[in-house]
């Protein structure tokens, strides 16, 4: 009795002095994250009043962008953000859900493991660095191989209309398909993994094919993860900085043709943000950079909720 | 009475894990055979050989025959998916596809084998769930999904898409351990019915279920099978000493 007795007093004690600064120091951290979020956000709205007091609501919907006479209007950058991002996702989408069903549902366990890392591996690399690939190989690539045939067999479409530099609307998605391609795949895969055994085998015991099983009860049963995973991918494609910024001709226009060059919401903040000189001007980047943010939140938000259900009530709670 | 299935000197493993040996049994035609034994004794292994889904988990093997009406289906060249077709299977925990409604789980066989015509699938959707003993329930819901049903619901619809593509053969892995009672009774009389038209292989915990609904009845213990013999026989005077511990209820 005496031996549980003094167990008790020190758990008591050390409660005391140690517990309760370490919860107060771990928590000032954790706290830190959310007030650091918002003085970010309020940064961000404070520093954009005056582009907001002069242009309004038309700030997001005029296209001229005239630094010398301080008119700016962030249509082509927002349409820049969307279409580019999209065009990533339209490519990257159909590659990540397969990559994601071979790792899961196919490779050998031998190949499982190296695939998925380097896989993963590819999100590591510096987007400086996927830009310069970009630049020399990816851009003349296009140009010299892609744009022709497209221009030949779909050129009756506007998107493939007009000359083709190399640096366009078509290589900043390309270059944005291949930077989304790491995180959308793997966490399809892990929500894949989330299927039950019991949902392949009812499909298999029906005399469902590999390919059959898939289609039938692997894939209808993690669609919304693969959703979310998706729609998580197209948040990092919108924030992208700067291999975008390096690939895309950064020029603010509007064009229906992907061949052309076009401009985003995160490269012309990037760009121009060192040479902004007068107040409106630095206040309209920054009304752009909190138009980002508030896309990029929002559609991270939808993203985690969708995967973040399934792994919830797939994995038992555990998530 | 026929056999429509033999099985002949059956082994099974898992890795290097030797889980079932040297099985040798006959299932008769229109006869429900129950197979019981403790946990981890090979009985879900062995009925999962019967259809081929035993080598689906990673490093399973097997060697051995299985006759079905004469030919084995491990036979070099045969597809494992063609076997499934014509052998049905019922899991332990009901495992309808959750976005699927109740008509397109029950139908899910047929499409796969191609069939289109809408005709033929609801006439083969309300055959299977009036086999199946849910039509009642279910024939003015048919488009809801099949996980809104109560969990005795979801495993008759799981026997209903089984029966959906006309097997001859329903393999029952422990079908109602996850069921209550009522909902057990009623899964207990479909077999029974079912067994006119079928052949059917139940893999039973319940003792009691086994005395109820089989005909033949097979004892296993540690991936061997003990005694089979006529389900009466077995629990009223079984031959084996372990088989009399184990159903008199001295371990497992």
């Amino acid at each position: 009795m005496d031996s549980s007795k003094f167990s008790f007093s020190r758990i008591g004690r050390s409660k005391l002095s140690g517990d309760l600064i370490f919860e107060v120091v771990v928590g000032f951290f954790a706290l830190g994250i959310i007030v650091l979020a918002f003085l970010l956000f309020r940064e961000l709205f404070v520093g954009s009043s005056l582009s907001r007091d002069t242009f309004g609501t038309g700030f997001l919907a005029t296209s001229t962008w005239d630094p010398v006479n301080e008119v700016f209007g962030a249509l082509p950058f927002i349409f820049g953000t969307l279409v580019s991002s999209f065009l990533a996702l339209i490519i990257a989408v159909p590659f990540s859900i397969g990559i994601a069903v071979y790792l899961s549902e196919l490779a050998p366990e031998k190949l499982k493991y190296p695939l998925s890392f380097t896989i993963e591996l590819l999100a590591a690399v510096p987007s400086v660095i996927i830009g310069l690939w970009g630049i020399f190989i990816l851009a003349p690539f296009i140009r010299d191989y892609l744009a022709p045939p497209l221009s030949t067999y779909l050129g009756f479409l506007p998107l493939f209309q007009g000359p083709m530099y190399g640096l366009s609307m078509l290589t900043g998605g390309v270059i944005l398909a291949i930077m989304i391609i790491p995180i959308t795949s793997s966490i399809s895969r892990e929500v894949i993994m989330t299927v039950p055994t019991h949902q392949r085998e009812a499909a298999l015991a029906l005399g469902a094919t590999g390919w059959e099983t898939t289609r039938i009860a692997v894939l209808p049963y993690a669609r919304s993860g693969i959703f979310g995973a998706v729609i998580l991918g197209f948040g990092r494609a919108i924030g992208e900085t700067m291999a975008v910024t390096m690939v895309i001709g950064n020029s603010p226009r509007i064009s229906e043709s992907l061949f052309s060059p076009s401009y985003t919401m995160a490269s012309v903040i990037a760009n121009e943000f060192v040479e902004a000189t007068s107040n409106l001007y630095i206040s309209s980047l920054v009304e752009i950079g909190l138009l980002l943010l508030l896309i990029s939140v929002i559609i991270n938000i939808i993203a985690r909720v969708l995967v973040w259900r399934l792994l919830k009530v797939e994995g038992g709670g555990r998530v | 009475m026929q056999n429509k299935i033999t099985v002949e000197a059956l082994n099974a493993w898992f890795g290097a894990k030797h889980v079932l040996k040297n099985i040798n049994l006959c299932f008769q035609e229109n006869r429900i055979t129950a197979i019981i034994g403790p946990s981890g004794c090979g009985k879900s292994t062995f009925i999962r050989c019967l259809n081929r889904m035993h080598e689906v988990v990673p490093h399973a093997k097997i060697s051995g025959t299985v006759l079905v009406d004469g030919r084995d289906i491990y036979e070099n060249g045969t597809d494992p998916v063609d076997i499934r077709r014509c052998i049905g299977m019922v899991f332990q925990k009901p495992n309808p596809f959750p976005t699927m409604s109740i008509y397109d789980n029950v139908a899910a066989g047929l499409k796969l084998n191609g069939v289109k015509d809408k005709r033929i699938l609801d006439k083969a959707v309300e055959e299977s769930l009036k086999k199946a003993a849910l039509w009642d329930e279910v024939k003015n819901d048919l488009n809801k999904s099949g996980v809104s049903l109560s969990g005795g619901q979801q495993q008759r619809l799981c026997i209903a898409r089984a029966l959906a593509v006309e097997p001859r053969i329903i393999l029952f892995d422990e079908p109602c351990s996850a069921l209550d009672p009522i909902s057990t009774s009623k899964i207990e009389d479909l077999m029974i019915d079912l067994k006119e038209k079928y052949t059917l292989v139940i893999v039973t915990h319940n003792m009691q279920q086994a005395a109820r609904v089989s005909d033949f009845t097979a004892f296993f213990l540690m991936g061997e099978m003990i005694e089979f013999g006529d389900t009466k026989q077995i629990f009223k005077n079984p031959k084996e000493k372990s088989t009399e511990d184990y159903i008199t209820g001295r371990f497992g």
